[in-house]
């Protein structure tokens, strides 16, 4: 499935890096005991063979998500061919490859379609004007003679040549600027349920995830980390681990001690018989308690102003009744199924890195940093992804195996234990939200106070992004859709002393939370139904979209008509261009809640694969409620408190609720699907244990307390 | 030096015998279908038969596999797909996909035993495996449409 042994793919990105001009080389590439067949890239994701074989690259990380199909889907479109016959390769790191929306050659932040929607398209539109272009000259005949389909270019006069008889000459015409993409009418495969093209690899355990690279004379290596986060090695007594079996090596790198050997089993086992003496460092005194306590000191901080709308203070002086709640989350794990692991091979001439990554230009940054190598030098290959969810965008593991190969001069695979996965993450930030409102004497709000305390999840690998206090990935899902004629949204960036990193929906989860729960919480102190009041105060123009998917969520869960000893509660929120409409259904018995249904109404704009679309909510739904009723990060001493499934407990099968998805058919721009819906399942749950108990959950998980009647 | 067979095929295994099947599998007979998740039989990533039931290789000593018959993701069908497989194509349930052999294994060893399993049934069985991307609904459904189609075969 993926060729990444493929030599040429350096050379196929030095070429592809002078996209922008006209000339493009043809190469062979050398395949052991084959015919070689003559492989010439169009551009950086059009590549045909000798062999009529068209291959697209796929330049964002599979992770689960979808982009393996989705964006070659959008190539293929334009370029004409059949999408089930194209090979699909990985792209390495490349500038060509930059993701708009972020900045980077990145995956994350739902925006992959909606970064690549037009560009990929034009490039299969390039791609296959070119081709035309080439059939045009050798049949000397004009351009609007010809017309491609399905690797085909014909004439008008029933001639016809295969892409790859045309595309040497193709590739040396230049580049077309004038494109005009096809409408929408004229779609033949976006929009349309295509099967998953990484799906009979993924059944058959044949897909090649970063812990399944295998590469001559490889050695295996584990890590021990200090249990301390940012703790370091200060002298290592390897004396026992350096006499068991099958160990080649034990390294002090910057953030640990390595043991490398010739199996995991070896490494892993030799690694356990280490005496490290560790430089604890700052974080030794760090506790749960002391975390929370320190989020509510923090409260006196001064904040930044993200929003402000009419004078709040003035009208919260003023209203009839004034309303206050606080919600606070805890550190979460992303718990990727794969634990983290990646593959260096450090050589005096150059540099392969083999692993999942989100995020291939900064794998390919500190490779060349820890080589000394230049760019042309080290060379990123991606595999499938075990999960992604945002921590695939840090690169420690990257970092650690790099330094590890570089050390013994072998290629090595660092794997991770899930406990070093589970106690070394980037965790989701805690957060402590702290909201004010105030009614009017028919209930209707009149002002709203958001203000946001917690670590910024950005600072650390993006620093310039944040600005005068705000970081915008800490604000998402902060400004309500609602008309309330007063508001100011505030964040004060308070550091807890543990590293944070981009955790799926990052902020939107925790916003979202505080502020349709009390939106809910204003809604009950006015005695009105949640729905309609929330609906009541969507007239603004931008609210067609909001009402839409309300009407649609409330009409199929059959909102107010919960069946007996089921309640229901809703929540509504625009992210990633993306509006979500989400009511769940729970019951309590015993003392344990049941979520039984969740029916999510999306309009996300175009979709370009609605089954994908429809997975990825459902796929939402379970890592959201995992963080809802199930899992939490405690600290003790500076340590995690959990190691593994058992104590940092996740969605399983017999815990799954029904999803039921409803999709809004449209034109709009995309939105990201990847993410919303993992925000929308705190209120929405919340919000029913309140139906069902009259009390409210400001805190996540919920806990058996939370769930006894007020 | 152990000996066993995997996918009927006979093997000596020369590992320590507190290796576990897992890491036996995937850095000795460079078999990478069968996955590393916990470690600790929590997770089910690492699911495959022994003689016929379904045990987490993560946490089966190789000296416990003495003269078994092991079954694997690559083993399931004789040739083309198992039933299973072709039932998960049909509704695209994978996602990252990184669960995938082990919850098909853990479905494969239910339909083995239970022709028309429950929603209960599934439950029960599947339970032990972990799907960070909460394919659950689509598996669920994938089971049931196996279940039928390999009955449907065995009436014709």
């Amino acid at each position: 499935m993926r060729t990444l042994k493929n030599s040429s793919r350096r050379d196929f990105l030095k070429t592809s890096a002078a996209l922008s001009g006209a000339l493009m080389v043809g190469f062979s590439i050398p395949s052991a005991g084959k015919t070689a067949a003559t492989v010439t890239p169009i551009n950086g994701w059009v590549r045909v063979g000798s062999d009529n074989t068209v291959t697209i690259i796929c330049h964002r990380a599979e992770m689960g998500q979808g982009t393996y199909t989705s964006m070659p889907m959008l190539v293929a479109e334009e370029l004409e061919v059949d999408l089930r016959r194209v090979k699909i390769e990985m792209a390495g790191a490349d500038p060509i490859y930059i993701n708009a929306l972020l900045g980077g050659q990145l995956t994350g932040g739902s925006t992959s379609v909606r970064d690549a929607f037009d560009g990929l398209r034009k490039a299969g539109a390039q791609a296959r004007m070119m081709l035309i272009s080439a059939a045009a000259q050798e049949w000397k005949i004009p351009e609007s003679d010809c017309r491609a389909d399905n690797g085909v270019i014909f004439s008008k006069g029933g001639k016809k040549l295969f892409y790859g008889q045309l595309a040497p000459k193709a590739a040396q015409l230049p580049v077309p600027k004038d494109v005009v993409l096809k409408d929408a009418k004229a779609w033949k495969i976006i929009g349309r349920p295509v099967k998953r093209l990484d799906t009979p690899a993924k059944v058959t355990g044949k897909a090649e995830y970063g812990i399944d690279v295998q590469l001559p004379g490889m050695l295996i290596a584990s890590l021990a980390q200090c249990p301390v986060l940012g703790g370091k090695p200060l002298s290592v007594d390897d004396t026992k681990a350096k006499t068991m079996p099958g160990v080649i090596a034990v390294v002090k790198i910057d953030d640990g001690v390595a043991v490398v050997a010739k199996s995991f089993w070896q490494a892993k086992t030799a690694r356990d018989a280490l005496n490290i003496n560790w430089d604890f460092g700052k974080g030794a005194s760090l506790s749960s308690a002391g975390i929370s306590q320190g989020l509510k000191d923090a409260l006196a901080k001064p904040a930044a102003m993200l929003k402000k709308t009419g004078d709040v203070d003035k009208a919260l002086a003023g209203a009839a009744r004034k309303m206050t709640a606080s919600y606070e989350l805890p550190f979460l794990a992303h718990a990727t199924m794969e634990p983290m692991n990646f593959t260096a091979d450090v050589r005096k001439d150059g540099c392969d890195i083999y692993g999942p990554t989100q995020f291939p230009q900064l794998a390919e940054g500190v490779a060349m940093q820890i080589t000394g190598l230049p760019k042309e030098k080290v060379t990123v290959h991606t595999t499938f992804l075990g999960g992604g969810f945002g921590r695939r965008i840090d690169v420690d593991f990257i970092v650690q195996a790099v330094q590890i190969s570089k050390a013994v001069g072998k290629p090595v695979k660092l794997i991770w234990t899930r406990e070093d996965d589970m106690t070394h993450d980037f965790y989701r930030p805690v957060s402590l939200n702290t909201l004010e409102a105030g009614l009017d004497a028919s209930g209707k709000p009149v002002a709203m106070k958001f203000r946001l305390t917690s670590p910024s999840v950005t600072a650390r690998l993006f620093p310039p992004v944040v600005k005068d206090g705000i970081d915008p990935f800490m604000t998402e899902a902060s400004v309500l859709p609602y008309d309330i004629p007063n508001t100011a949204v505030e964040m004060a960036i308070h550091d807890a002393g543990v590293r944070v990193g981009y955790w799926r929906s990052v902020s939107h989860a925790l916003n979202c939370f505080a502020n349709e729960s009390f939106i809910d919480e204003l809604a009950a102190a006015a005695g009105k139904d949640p729905v309609a009041y929330r609906m009541a105060m969507l007239n603004g123009e931008g609210s067609a979209r909001f009402r839409s998917v309300m009407n649609i969520a409330a009409t199929k869960a059959g909102w107010g008509k919960a069946p007996a000893g089921r309640f229901q509660g809703v929540a509504l929120m625009e992210g990633y261009g993306t509006y979500v409409a989400q009511i769940a259904e729970i019951s309590i018995d015993k003392g344990e809640i049941r979520v039984h249904k969740v029916t999510c109404a999306v309009d996300c704009g175009t979709m370009v694969n609605p089954d994908i679309v429809k997975a990825q909510v459902e796929s939402s739904v379970a890592y959201g409620m995992s963080a809802v009723l199930l899992s939490r990060i405690t600290f003790k001493d500076g340590r995690v408190e959990q190691s593994n499934f058992h104590d940092y407990p996740v969605m399983r099968m017999n815990q799954m609720p029904v999803v039921d998805v409803f999709m809004v058919s449209s034109l709009e721009k995309p939105g990201g699907i990847g993410e919303p819906v993992v925000a929308t399942c705190g209120p929405s749950v919340a919000n029913a244990v309140f139906a069902a108990t009259g009390k409210r959950v400001r805190k996540l998980p919920i806990e058996a307390a939370d769930l006894k009647s007020a | 030096m152990a000996k066993l067979t995997v996918n009927g095929k006979a093997v000596n295994i020369n590992a320590s015998p507190d290796t576990p099947l897992l890491w036996a599998l995937r850095d000795d007979l460079k078999m990478n279908g069968t996955k590393f998740g916990c470690g600790l039989a929590l997770c089910g990533a690492c699911t495959v038969h022994i003689n016929g039931e379904p045990a987490r290789s993560c946490s089966t000593p190789l000296s416990a596999c003495e003269g078994k018959k092991i079954t694997t993701i690559e083993g399931i069908a004789a040739r083309g797909l198992h039933p299973v497989q072709k039932a998960w194509i049909e509704l695209d349930v994978p996602q990252c996909g990184y669960c995938q052999s082990g919850q098909i294994m853990s479905a494969v060893a239910l339909l083995d035993k239970n022709k028309n399993p429950s929603d209960a049934d599934i439950d029960e069985a599947m339970s032990g495996n972990i799907c960070r991307c909460g394919t659950y609904q689509r598996m669920r459904a994938a089971i049931h449409k196996a279940a039928a189609q390999m009955s449907g075969k065995k009436e014709a």
